[in-house]
């Protein structure tokens, strides 16, 4: 449409009122893998699709420790990524020093979306192209949460979350599950995080141990990833519980067509 | 034009006193300020309430203590107000959080040489602990977490009292007593104290700081050596 003649610099408007170059850095995080996030009140889970540019390459990174209890994910630019997670790892580790305590993740949220909107105003920056999931444990009330940050400078608490590429499908299983989160226990919770994975492979291919990432953290855990064969446990578990779904609903229609040949019962 | 440096404290305020009693935390300092000899002020309280969650009191460089007071008192609203959910949380700066800040400050400013000349003392509710905490930060940046504090003249003429008296299951009328008995003696020993004083508790409830009060002193000339002359010849000849 116009969005041509007013999108060269981030501080120039659009006549709809709009930062064009806010909105194309949010497209960069739409390019990049799935990433979800789902907590309960006591863990939170993070699951990331791990993309290799070719098949002599190892698989791209996007889970990320920050402190002992607070942990991300990203999707979009992995340099802005890095960049973010430096900044951040340098924030908990100052906090330590000077208030002999960890960071509140609510805190640090604010400052990071300050970070990220101070890019919206200047025209010598650029936004950050990347989003994050953001996995938090408040040291002092030992709650659970679970935070997203997106180019624009916005900041948001979710019960769960995706994003990144073919994320549509992983909110669309999320919003259908997310009530049952809150009393899970931490296994449920990563089997959740990968079902909701699953719906984000793109067509033949499917998640594997090798292109699949979980970490996760709670009131008394660390934060602890979940790579490799530590991941094919929870993978067959995944398969079995999916298995044993579509079985029920292949018993279910034959119940409903009544005189069809009977299926052999396993 | 040289840059200045702190070298001496010119207008001071004398001991702060505190210890741990059964369900909370008191402390105890006078009102006195002092510009050298002279007696500048009788009502200048020194014991500050932050954000009704922790006490804040300190002896040394009184206009220190008022710049470290405006600092930290900055530092508790923010904690309270900056975050994204601070109208769903109520969220306060914990004690031993601030009392770890100082150090850092403190520290920061002795290794430029040019230290804030306190000794202060802080004392608050630990939740996640669940019991009362009272420490020490002093011009260095030194950290002391104990159950019995005394600053200035206080570590040498009340803190053998208060160690000889003190239990950890003491009731606050106890700690009260306790802490008032010593600052009478601080007052009688110490030539820059008055017996106007003020005392502050906290507990889980939150933090009271007393308004200044004149301790009963009109007993002090009958005190036994007050009462015999040292000079006499039939005592030990005295000074």
């Amino acid at each position: 449409m116009f969005r041509n003649q007013y999108d060269t610099d981030v501080t120039v408007w659009s006549p709809e009122g709009r930062l064009l170059q806010v909105e194309y850095a949010m497209e960069s995080v739409k390019q990049g893998s799935a990433c979800v996030g789902v907590r309960s009140n006591t863990h939170v889970v993070l699951g990331a699709l791990k993309r290799s540019v070719s098949e002599l390459s190892s698989h791209q990174k996007k889970l990320l420790e920050i402190d002992d209890h607070i942990g991300i994910g990203i999707a979009g630019l992995t340099a802005d990524a890095r960049s973010l997670a430096k900044y951040m790892r340098n924030e908990c580790l100052n906090h330590k020093y000077v208030f002999g305590a960890p960071i509140t993740p609510a805190l640090l949220m604010g400052d990071l979306a300050d970070k990220h909107q101070r890019t919206t105003q200047t025209y010598v920056r650029r936004p950050f192209g990347v989003g994050l999931l953001v996995a938090g444990i408040d040291p002092q009330f030992q709650t659970a949460h679970l935070y997203q940050t997106c180019p624009s400078g916005n900041m948001y608490e979710f019960y769960a979350s995706a994003i990144g590429a073919r994320s549509q499908s992983a909110r669309t299983y999320l919003e259908k599950h997310y009530e049952s989160f809150t009393e899970a226990s931490l296994d449920d919770l990563i089997i959740h995080a990968l079902q909701a994975l699953v719906g984000c492979v793109s067509g033949d291919d499917e998640l594997t141990k090798e292109n699949g990432s979980i970490a996760f953290l709670g009131k008394d855990q660390k934060f602890t990833m979940l790579e490799g064969d530590a991941l094919q446990p929870y993978l067959d578990r995944l398969e079995l519980k999916n298995a044993e779904e579509e079985k029920d609903d292949d018993d279910d229609e034959e119940e409903k067509e009544g005189d069809g040949p009977q299926a052999m019962e396993t | 034009m040289s840059k200045q440096r702190t070298t001496q404290p010119i207008t001071t305020g004398t001991s702060v006193i505190g210890l741990v009693y059964d369900g909370g935390v008191m402390i105890a300092a006078d009102t006195l300020l002092s510009y050298g000899s002279m007696a500048k002020s009788f009502n200048t309280p020194r014991l500050y309430n932050i954000e009704d969650r922790i006490l804040l009191g300190a002896s040394g460089e009184y206009s220190d203590l008022q710049e470290i007071v405006a600092k930290v008192k900055a530092l508790a609203l923010q904690e309270t107000t900056n975050s994204m959910e601070s109208i769903y949380v109520d969220r306060k700066l914990p004690a031993k959080s601030l009392w770890n800040y100082l150090r850092a400050v403190m520290y920061q400013k002795r290794s430029k040489m040019n230290p804030y000349w306190n000794d202060v003392v802080v004392a608050g509710w630990d939740d996640q602990a669940d019991k009362p905490f009272l420490g020490t930060v002093d011009k260095l940046g030194t950290t002391l977490q104990e159950n019995l504090v005394a600053t200035g003249f206080g570590g040498y003429l009340a803190m053998p009292l208060l160690r000889e008296k003190w239990r950890n299951d003491l009731s606050e009328g106890e700690a009260r007593a306790l802490l008032e008995d010593a600052m009478k003696v601080l007052f009688y020993r110490d030539c820059r104290a008055s017996a106007r004083i003020q005392l502050a508790k906290c507990t889980s409830d939150g933090c009271i700081v007393s308004e200044p009060y004149e301790l009963d002193h009109s007993n002090g000339w009958n005190a036994p050596s007050m009462i015999r002359a040292a000079g006499d010849l039939d005592g030990d000849g005295g000074w």
